[in-house]
């Protein structure tokens, strides 16, 4: 990372920053701008008419609300994942460390069909969920399930490096003044995690809220009960009614950005708190 | 050589103080870590979620696949529609990755070797995609491409088929699949710095020379690994390709798609003997992704996405 002038000695700078900023126009930039242009098309009232028609204001709670559920479930069960995974040697332990990555690398129709065949009625799960009384496909739940699923990565996945890295001096610390275990784990070492955790929460929520093929085949799509709102931005598509679906789609892209800055935010206030090393 | 001497001396020590401590704490609890009643049960749930979320869904798609024997599986892959949906598949994922394996490296090249203002936020435009809901890349490009889009009715005027045709399924393909390569490349580029491509120049060879001989066999791992991503993505990608493709029988149904269509037909088998190919890929990259990863020094490669 030093001195600027030196570097001007390698070619290709602008060239290769022309073609970057070209493609990156082309297949990215002017596309989204698309959107927000015809956006802008729709007046304030017609926009503000489409989000606050009941279909469209169900669809949105009913993505929003279950991502924040399922990124909930995500974090309490990625940490103890995390934990088991770092702190814990066990049989299988390197197997289930590589396990946490197939929500990431399974394509989601794959993660869709074979979720739904499970807590189907007749399935696996479903058949003695079923006995419970419990229905799980074609509810909501079926949603909150599938949105757990493609969450799992990524608590686990945000908090795993820090915890490794985590210095063991300070737990030796602590343990030597007398503090009990609780005590360590919970004034020590998850204060420490917490931006992390936080990150891995954001990103679950964000993955979730966005999610399509993994929860449509489990979702049963039923209007202001089970249709998540990329779903409906697809009906409208189907339909010809461009404004809603461009309407629901700014809306979510807004909310989309406005995590991924929360979560800039949260790793810069990692940074600051990590020591230097 | 007294690092080396000194070294051994050093753990040693620590090892004797650590069995000194491990049989102090014998007689009482060990406040370092949770006592083992704890410790199992903090096992036991994490092991039996990742059961019951990811293996057996995984397990099943293989077990219905093959439910109604290996005949029957054969037969579905080898069905027309199966064999036309594979095909489109490897062709669209092999243009996509090309084309973001070249602007993955030309963009590494430009943020990584040089210094200028901006470059954070570069990143994070680079980046965007992967904040984008499937369904909305594929909504962007229906609204510049289809009828009643911004390009659409010229495209028409000029029978020029963007949207519901290949091109489109490539676009769409390619914006989310946009930042894999890029991503794997820049921190590992930065990381090697400059020296060793000044060096070259400064010996007579041509950027492109230098570029060839030392840069890419510096990166060759980190290249993989993005590609290797890129396309896993590319090939199992559903949302963003479901909107652009139309699903027209035979020509626009890529794997992922030709899955959903068959599961809504109630063609279990057919639908998940496609499904268990596209499992089969992602195992196959989750295996090649651990050895990359061991290859690249550790910390080097981002983790995830």
């Amino acid at each position: 990372m030093s001195g600027g002038l030196r570097r001007n000695t390698l070619p290709g700078f602008g060239l290769t920053m022309g073609l970057t900023l070209t493609w990156l126009s082309i297949i990215v930039l002017i596309p989204l701008a698309g959107l927000f242009l015809k956006t802008m098309e729709l007046g304030p009232d017609q926009f503000w008419a489409i989000l606050t028609s009941r279909r469209t204001l169900n669809a949105l709670k009913i993505s929003f609300g279950l991502a924040f559920c399922a990124a909930l479930v995500n974090l309490v069960m990625g940490m103890i994942v995390v934990w088991a995974l770092v702190r814990y040697r066990f049989p299988g332990r390197r197997l289930f460390d590589a396990i946490v990555d197939i929500p990431f690398a399974l394509p989601t129709a794959v993660a869709g069909v074979a979720l739904t065949s499970l807590f189907a009625q007749k399935g696996w799960l479903g058949a003695p969920l079923a006995e419970l009384g419990i229905k799980v496909a074609f509810t909501p739940i079926g949603i909150f399930v599938a949105m757990v699923f493609i969450g799992i990565p990524f608590v686990v996945r945000t908090v795993q490096p820090v915890l490794l890295d985590l210095d063991s001096e300070i737990e030796e610390a602590a343990a030597s003044l007398g503090a009990n275990r609780w005590h360590i784990v919970s004034k020590v070492i998850l204060p420490s995690l917490m931006p992390a955790v936080l990150t891995g929460f954001a990103l679950a929520f964000a993955r979730a809220v966005g999610e399509y093929g993994s929860v449509i085949f489990i979702a049963g799509n039923l209007p202001n009960v089970s249709e998540i709102a990329p779903l409906l931005i697809v009906i409208r598509l189907s339909e010809f009614r461009y404004a809603d679906a461009t309407a629901i789609a700014v809306v979510m892209l807004v909310a989309a950005f406005l995590i991924i800055f929360a979560v800039n935010r949260l790793q810069r206030w990692a940074q600051v708190r990590a020591p230097a090393q | 050589m007294t690092m080396e001497t000194a070294l051994p001396r050093y753990t040693s020590a620590t090892d004797r103080s650590r069995r000194d401590a491990m049989a102090a704490r014998s007689a009482r609890r060990d406040p370092r870590t949770e006592p083992g009643p704890v410790r199992w049960l903090i096992i036991g749930v994490a092991v039996a979620f990742l059961s019951v979320f990811v293996v057996l869904p995984l397990v099943l798609v293989f077990a219905q696949a093959f439910s109604k024997g290996i005949a029957a599986y054969l037969s579905a892959l080898s069905d027309p529609e199966a064999l036309s949906a594979i095909r489109l598949t490897l062709c669209v994922a092999a243009l996509s990755v090309s084309l973001n394996l070249v602007f993955g490296l030309v963009a590494a090249w430009a943020i990584a070797k040089f210094e200028f203002g901006g470059k954070t936020f570069l990143i994070s435009l680079i980046d965007l995609p992967f904040s984008v809901s499937p369904v909305i890349s594929g909504l962007v490009f229906v609204l510049l491409f289809g009828a009643q889009g911004y390009w659409g009715p010229w495209l028409q005027a000029h029978n020029i088929h963007v949207l519901f045709a290949i091109p489109g399924i490539v676009l769409a393909t390619t914006f989310v699949t946009f930042p894999f390569v890029a991503r794997a490349l820049i921190p590992l580029m930065q990381e090697q710095g400059t020296q060793e491509e000044e060096a070259a120049i400064s010996l007579g060879a041509s950027g492109l020379q230098a570029f060839f001989r030392v840069t890419l066999p510096n990166i060759k791992w980190g290249l993989l690994y993005g590609v290797l991503l890129c396309n896993a993505r590319a090939m199992g990608e559903f949302g963003a390709v479901s909107v652009v493709s139309g699903h027209i029988r035979g020509e626009t149904n890529t794997m992922p798609l030709l899955v959903e269509i068959l599961y809504n037909e109630y063609q279990f088998v057919a639908s998940f003997a496609i499904a268990s190919l596209l499992a089969m890929l992602a195992l196959v990259t989750l295996v090649v992704k651990t050895v990359l990863e061991r290859r690249l020094d550790e910390g080097q490669i981002p983790h995830g996405h």
